[in-house]
């Protein structure tokens, strides 16, 4: 029973930061049809721009819970400016191109990231501080879950409830189903479509930047190259949950992760990443439109 | 007057990327010793260089924005120099001399190099079709590849059969494995296509990587033979001189193969399908099976490029399979042109040979196909070398009869 | 039996919405027959039951080609339907757009030949030959749709309504027994439409077809069809001869409840 508490609250631990990365991609896809392929590289700059603040203050010996908030608040800014800063360089100019166009450019996009920061900083593996504050837990559970996992759960709850009454109240989130609808109406009722989409870019890298921080936190260490699995797992749960689909998301995120930590718990440890890419690829052999998804026909 | 507005905002252009590039570009940090280093000088490269390719940027958006309207009156001296006879004639013979005579002018070194770059070349023409062709985003075209180099390897480590006997083993193999993912993942759309062929080839990769007993694991596989000549033994500077010629051969081979296909019925169903499925299926053809045939026929290239890469190296591990070489594929494919098979050869060259010799290259070699996805899909879709359509001609002489001729290379 | 097609009792549905409910129609050998009806009455979706994108819901669509047993075509795929002998253009225009006018055409002769890869590869004689009969037989349909002088231009460069005669060349090149038209005179000028209707005569009499079409311009209909169906939200609300559909009262209705009188201009 531990053993399976164990797994249970892992799989819950990796979920909420799948869940984290996939509401990007679904936000994204649901908007422009498009696999922003480089969002795994935003999570990955948004934990190294956390690591380099809290480095910097570490040295000038800042206390440790205003290292937390400084580094979380600069990774936060600095990877929504990136995720704006690549929607304009990368996918702006080919709103109107073939559909593989911008898929290619994204996938440009990723391979230039992963470069410019393993030229900028290093190829190799850092350690990574743990940034997070310890929760006080009851002793009964300590053994089965830790600190820094519970604050990630709990971390990731917090910002799916705020994430969803933006969407559903707000004026920008509103405009935001609305152009996910149908983009050429929303432009015609007086939505500011490219606004729209570099909205959702921001709050998709800013949520990414979290999640990066939350998990280097966690494992303890980085490197350039973090985002790429984490990034196709992610898109795998927005898949999963049914792209387009912010509950989805969510759901497929928590459901890749539980389903990730008992296979590797029970199965094999060796095969982790296969699980994932075999349940990628058999969720979009067999149902594309996912849990939560609807079918869309195509028009003729 | 206008040139002023686009200065200045390439000026705020680069003091935003002065800022977004600050903490990545300035400090350094080694977490180990808990270092900090301050490049500020970064932050100048970071300022000028971001100010010359916005200014560029902006020049090339406007041109290309202009240039819609006045295409296609004259064409460039490059495809002159590719397409008449008159100029191309002499350059093909050049090409020919220089490559038959480049192992004895060479190093051993240089050789070496100028075969793996021809393996290149094969890989590029063989995604060529499935990409370029087709239209079948394939980010997984490494697995196939795995695939030709490792039943070579095992299937001699294990059976001691030869590189002639597995060459067309590996191809079917191959082109086996591109059926095998093929029939379930065709019917999915563009984009989810992609995405499932990394999925298969990561799976492969890690498989490789994982199955111990099976696949020699991380650890790679050695010794693997260099292709015999009729059993004359060769030391290793001979054969790679074999190896070359043998790459050279294959290369003229993928070439006119896959310029057949391009001009036959069946590579203008590919293209068809490309264009429009629905109007492709419309009209009469068969979307799964034409899919099949590219893919298949794609996998097959890169099956013979394994085996080839496999004897070449005589040492194979997952590593060289990862999925930075599938996009070193496409970036050849997107480079040299989709659907353009001169394009391709000369993107395959220019990508493997400039960072072997221009070192400043081999640094920011992963960087710069980034950049070139980017840019290429930006500026230029149709690639260094575009694609031509076959042109056909009617004999107004003898009724409306017309014959097909090749202009295109 | 003179039809060529027989829909019985069609229905689709999406989601919610009853694309088709019960829907029925013939369509005799050698005839020309129109499908009539308000934006969105469901016309294009019928098309696209008989050609095989949309499986129905229920009913049948029965073909009875001239040579050979009827089938039931619920099932078929829409390359096989093409093989079959029905052949149809699209609303809104569905070329090839980065191949030459002459290619489009050629693409329709895929299914009425057969070289594979071998063939392709060796370029054998016997590929040779068929080649040289897929390029010669195009040419022939362009010369007849009066496309001839654009064999070697892009398809996407063409001007418009000569886009649309493509799209009727390349049907034609799939060797149809049943032609359908989706809104083919659509964008036209007069003195285009008036080419066409000739056309689609001429197809009609020298290529022994049978004609379905969509068309909103009623003077091209009244003119060209011997048989109209309407349609209106889904459901058939008359059927006729040009006479008859005028003075039928359901007819009117429902184009002047839903839209402008202009229609029947």
């Amino acid at each position: 029973m531990n053993y399976f508490g164990e797994l249970f609250f892992s799989g819950l631990t990796r979920g909420s930061i799948y869940a984290l990365l996939a509401l990007g991609y679904t936000m994204v896809y649901g908007i422009l049809q498009l696999i922003n392929f480089a969002h795994g590289e935003i999570y990955m700059i948004g934990a190294f721009t956390a690591l380099i603040v809290a480095s910097v203050l570490t040295v000038k010996g800042f206390s440790s819970i205003a290292i937390l908030v400084l580094a979380a608040v600069v990774a936060v800014v600095y990877s929504a400016a990136y995720g704006y800063t690549v929607e304009k360089i990368a996918y702006k100019p080919l709103r109107q191109a073939p559909r593989l166009s911008p898929l290619i450019s994204a996938i440009g996009m990723s391979i230039f990231l992963q470069n410019y920061i393993m030229l900028a900083q290093t190829s190799d593996f850092l350690p990574y501080p743990n940034l997070l504050p310890p929760i006080p837990l009851f002793n009964r559970f300590s053994n089965i879950i830790g600190p820094s996992e519970l604050s990630i759960v709990l971390t990731s709850a917090i910002l799916m409830i705020l994430l969803t009454l933006f969407i559903k109240f707000t004026k920008t989130g509103k405009a935001m189903r609305a152009t996910a609808q149908d983009k050429e109406m929303a432009m015609l009722v007086g939505v500011n479509v490219n606004r729209v989409i570099s909205t959702t870019f921001i709050i998709g890298s800013a949520l990414a930047a979290i999640g990066g921080i939350l998990i280097a936190s966690h494992t303890g260490r980085i490197n350039f190259y973090i985002g790429f699995s984490a990034g196709i797992k992610a898109f795998t749960a927005a898949v999963l949950g049914g792209i387009g689909s912010i509950p989805g998301a969510m759901l497929g995120g928590l459901v890749l992760g539980l389903a990730e930590s008992f296979a590797t718990g029970y199965i094999s440890s060796d095969y982790e990443d296969v699980f994932a890419f075999a349940l990628l690829v058999l969720i979009l052999i067999f149902k594309p439109s996912g849990l939560l998804g609807r079918a869309n026909n195509q028009k003729v | 007057m206008k040139i002023t507005a686009e200065l200045k905002k390439s000026f705020y252009i680069a003091l935003w990327f002065i800022l977004l590039t600050f903490p990545i570009m300035v400090i350094r940090v080694n977490t180990i010793e808990q270092i900090v280093i301050w490049r500020w000088v970064n932050l100048l490269y970071v300022g000028i260089g971001s100010f010359v390719l916005s200014f560029l940027w902006q020049l090339f958006l406007k041109k290309k924005s202009r240039s819609v309207q006045t295409i296609g009156t004259k064409p460039s001296p490059l495809r002159r120099l590719l397409y008449e006879p008159k100029f191309n004639r002499p350059a093909l013979v050049v090409i020919a001399i220089f490559t038959i005579i480049f192992p004895f002018i060479f190093s051993h070194y240089q050789v070496n190099i100028m075969t793996t770059a021809l393996i290149y070349v094969m890989l590029g023409l063989g995604l060529n079709i499935e990409v370029g062709l087709a239209g079948l985003l394939d980010l997984g075209y490494v697995a196939f590849y795995a695939v030709g180099a490792y039943s070579y390897a095992l299937l001699n480590y294990h059976f001691g059969l030869g590189f002639w006997t597995l060459l067309p083993v590996g191809a079917i193999l191959a082109a086996f494995f591109g059926i095998l993912i093929g029939l379930p993942v065709l019917r999915l759309r563009g984009d989810y296509l992609a995405i499932v062929t990394l999925g298969f080839a990561e799976i492969i990769r890690l498989i490789l990587e994982n199955w111990n007993t099976f696949s020699f694991g991380p650890s790679g596989i050695s010794n693997i033979p260099r292709p015999g000549l009729f059993g004359i033994k060769l030391n290793s500077e001979q054969s790679a001189i074999y190896m070359y010629y043998l790459l050279v051969i294959f290369c003229l081979l993928a070439i006119f193969v896959v310029h057949r296909l391009k001009n036959s019925r069946i590579g203008r169903a590919w293209n068809a399908l490309r264009e429009d499925e629905l109007a492709c299926q419309a009209a009469g053809i068969d979307k799964t099976r034409t899919k099949l045939t590219a893919f298949a026929l794609g996998a097959t290239w890169a099956g013979m490029a394994g085996v080839l890469f496999a004897a070449k190296t005589t040492f194979i591990n997952p590593a060289s399979f990862t999925f930075l070489e599938s996009a070193m594929i496409l970036s050849i494919v997107v480079l040299g042109g989709m659907g353009s098979i001169i394009g391709v050869v000369i993107a395959a060259l220019a990508i493997i040979l400039l960072p072997e010799y221009l070192r400043v290259f081999s640094d920011y070699r992963m960087i710069l196909f980034g950049a070139v996805l980017i840019t290429m899909m930006i500026f230029r879709p149709q690639g260094i070398i575009a694609d031509m359509r076959k042109k056909y001609e009617s004999h107004k002489t003898s009724g409306s009869k017309i014959k097909g001729i090749d202009q295109n290379g | 039996m003179d039809n060529v097609l027989e829909v019985k009792n069609l229905t689709l549905n999406f989601g919610g919405l009853q694309a088709l409910d019960n829907v029925s129609l013939e369509i005799n050998k050698g005839e020309i027959a129109a499908l009539i009806g308000p934006n969105g009455a469901g016309k294009t979706t019928l098309f696209n039951c008989l050609t095989g994108i949309h499986k129905p819901a229920a009913g049948d669509i029965i073909l009875h080609p001239p040579q050979g047993k009827s089938r039931r075509l619920n099932n078929f795929k829409i390359n096989q339907i093409t093989t079959l002998g029905i052949a149809r253009t699209f609303q809104n225009i569905r070329l090839f757009g980065g191949m030459t006018v002459l290619e489009n055409v050629m693409i329709g002769r895929h299914c009425r030949t057969g070289a594979g890869i071998a063939g392709a590869i060796l370029r054998d004689k016997s590929t040779r030959h068929e080649e040289n009969l897929i390029v010669n037989e195009s040419y022939c349909i362009l010369e007849k749709i009066g496309l001839n002088i654009y064999v070697n231009d892009l398809a996407k460069n063409l001007p418009y309504g000569a886009q649309r005669r493509l799209e009727i060349a390349r049907a034609l090149a799939t060797d149809p027994f049943l032609l359908l038209l989706d809104e083919p005179a659509a964008g036209m000028n007069p003195q285009e439409t008036k080419e066409l209707e000739d056309l689609i005569y001429s197809l009609r009499d020298d290529h022994n077809l049978s004609i379905l079409l969509i068309e909103h311009d009623m003077k091209l209909v009244m003119n060209l069809a011997q048989n109209i169906f309407v349609l209106d939200y889904g459901e058939e609300i008359a059927r006729g001869t040009p006479q008859e559909i005028c003075r039928n009262p359901a007819v009117i209705k429902a184009y002047l409840g839903v839209e402008a009188s202009a229609e029947y201009n």
